[in-house]
């Protein structure tokens, strides 16, 4: 579809925008509609779309399919790590509480970093969206580099 | 929004969706059956929207509209773009589907009236989610358990991440699993060729 001048400026357009909006989706799925989840469909979707115009191997070079796949079990590892993170703390598992160091956590607010139930959010949400975008770009790469079966 | 005006768009999305089923049931040319079902998707999200469940309008345009969508799409770049005939009216599915039909339907009769307050699943949990403060450590201090608040503006972005943390964690996993077990179904072995693009994709060239 390179030949496609229209599709390809209106991509070339759209495409940044796309990843900005998943980026808010992520990161202010704690006060708006949305989280991990749609954000990583929404990132993965701008990255499809950019293989869908300009071509599987420039989109491989974008998101080359290996890092794909280890971001794929890193997404699940920072979601567990944060778990762990929260019981070497003195909490119980993912009791994001414990988080930050303050045993209460939200209350005190002090730094630039949330604390607490808030950091754990953001970190198990950050850790979703990772994991939804590899794993929907993965199976993109697996559709499209196949042949086709007759 | 007056109630009546509410009612009427509700009306009319369902039974555009109604319409949109009946047609990708019938209908034989695939590639026009898959943007049909993402219209199913949108009109799904816009219906959910109305009913104020703004997450769940999200997932279904982004999950529903475009990922599936795409996926079918990707589908059918493998295959055939028409369905294969089908034979004519076969009364004994047809039976199973109206019965099946039938039961679902009576099923519903029990169930609470749409935002009714006494509903089982309002009394349950949905008080303490709603105040923010769950009691679930029990310790010296807090024989009743303490009360947990996450304090994130968003309830269903708290209920979700962390007061059911272990069942987001376990649709992670999931995702990651299902995602390992397609390409280990679906690569193979590499491709040779480089140069190759998704210019396959079925709007252009498919025969």
């Amino acid at each position: 579809m390179k030949q496609q001048t229209i599709l390809r400026i209106v991509a070339k357009l759209l495409i940044p925008y796309i990843l900005l909006f998943a980026l808010y989706v992520q990161f202010h799925g704690d006060f708006g509609p949305g989280g991990g989840f749609q954000a990583g469909v929404i990132f993965a979707a701008g990255l499809i779309l950019y293989g869908l115009i300009f071509g599987l191997s420039a989109a491989r070079e974008v998101a080359p399919p290996a890092l794909m796949e280890t971001l794929t079990a890193l997404g699940v590892l920072i979601y567990a790590g944060t778990g762990v993170l929260a019981m070497f703390n003195g909490g119980h598992f993912l009791d994001y509480s414990y988080l930050g160091g303050h045993g209460g956590g939200h209350a005190e607010h002090h730094g630039i970093l949330p604390q607490g139930q808030h950091l754990g959010i953001l970190l198990v949400e950050f850790g979703v969206g990772l994991t939804v975008a590899a794993v929907m770009i993965s199976i993109f790469f697996a559709f499209a580099g196949r042949e086709r079966v007759q | 929004m007056h109630d009546a005006a509410i009612h009427a768009i509700v009306i009319l999305l369902l039974g555009l969706l109604l319409g949109t089923a009946i047609v990708i049931v019938r209908m034989r040319e695939l590639w026009a059956a898959v943007m049909l079902t993402g219209i199913y998707s949108f009109l799904g999200a816009s219906w959910m929207l109305l009913l104020d469940a703004p997450d769940v309008a999200f997932t279904e345009a982004a999950v529903g509209a475009g990922i599936s969508t795409f996926l079918m799409l990707s589908t059918l770049a493998l295959t055939n773009r028409r369905a294969k005939p089908q034979p004519g009216l076969s009364p004994v599915p047809l039976v199973v589907v109206i019965l099946t039909g039938a039961t679902l339907i009576y099923g519903t009769f029990d169930m609470p009236h749409y935002g009714d307050p006494d509903a089982p699943a309002h009394r349950h949990m949905a008080p303490e989610f709603l105040a923010d403060e769950v009691k679930h450590i029990q310790d010296a201090e807090h024989p009743e358990g303490k009360p947990v608040k996450v304090d994130v503006g968003n309830i269903i972005t708290s209920v979700l991440a962390s007061y059911r943390g272990y069942d987001t964690l376990g649709e992670t996993v999931v995702i990651f699993t299902a995602g390992i077990g397609v390409l280990l179904l679906l690569r193979g072995e590499p491709r040779e060729d480089p140069s190759e693009d998704a210019s396959e994709e079925p709007s252009e060239d498919a025969p």
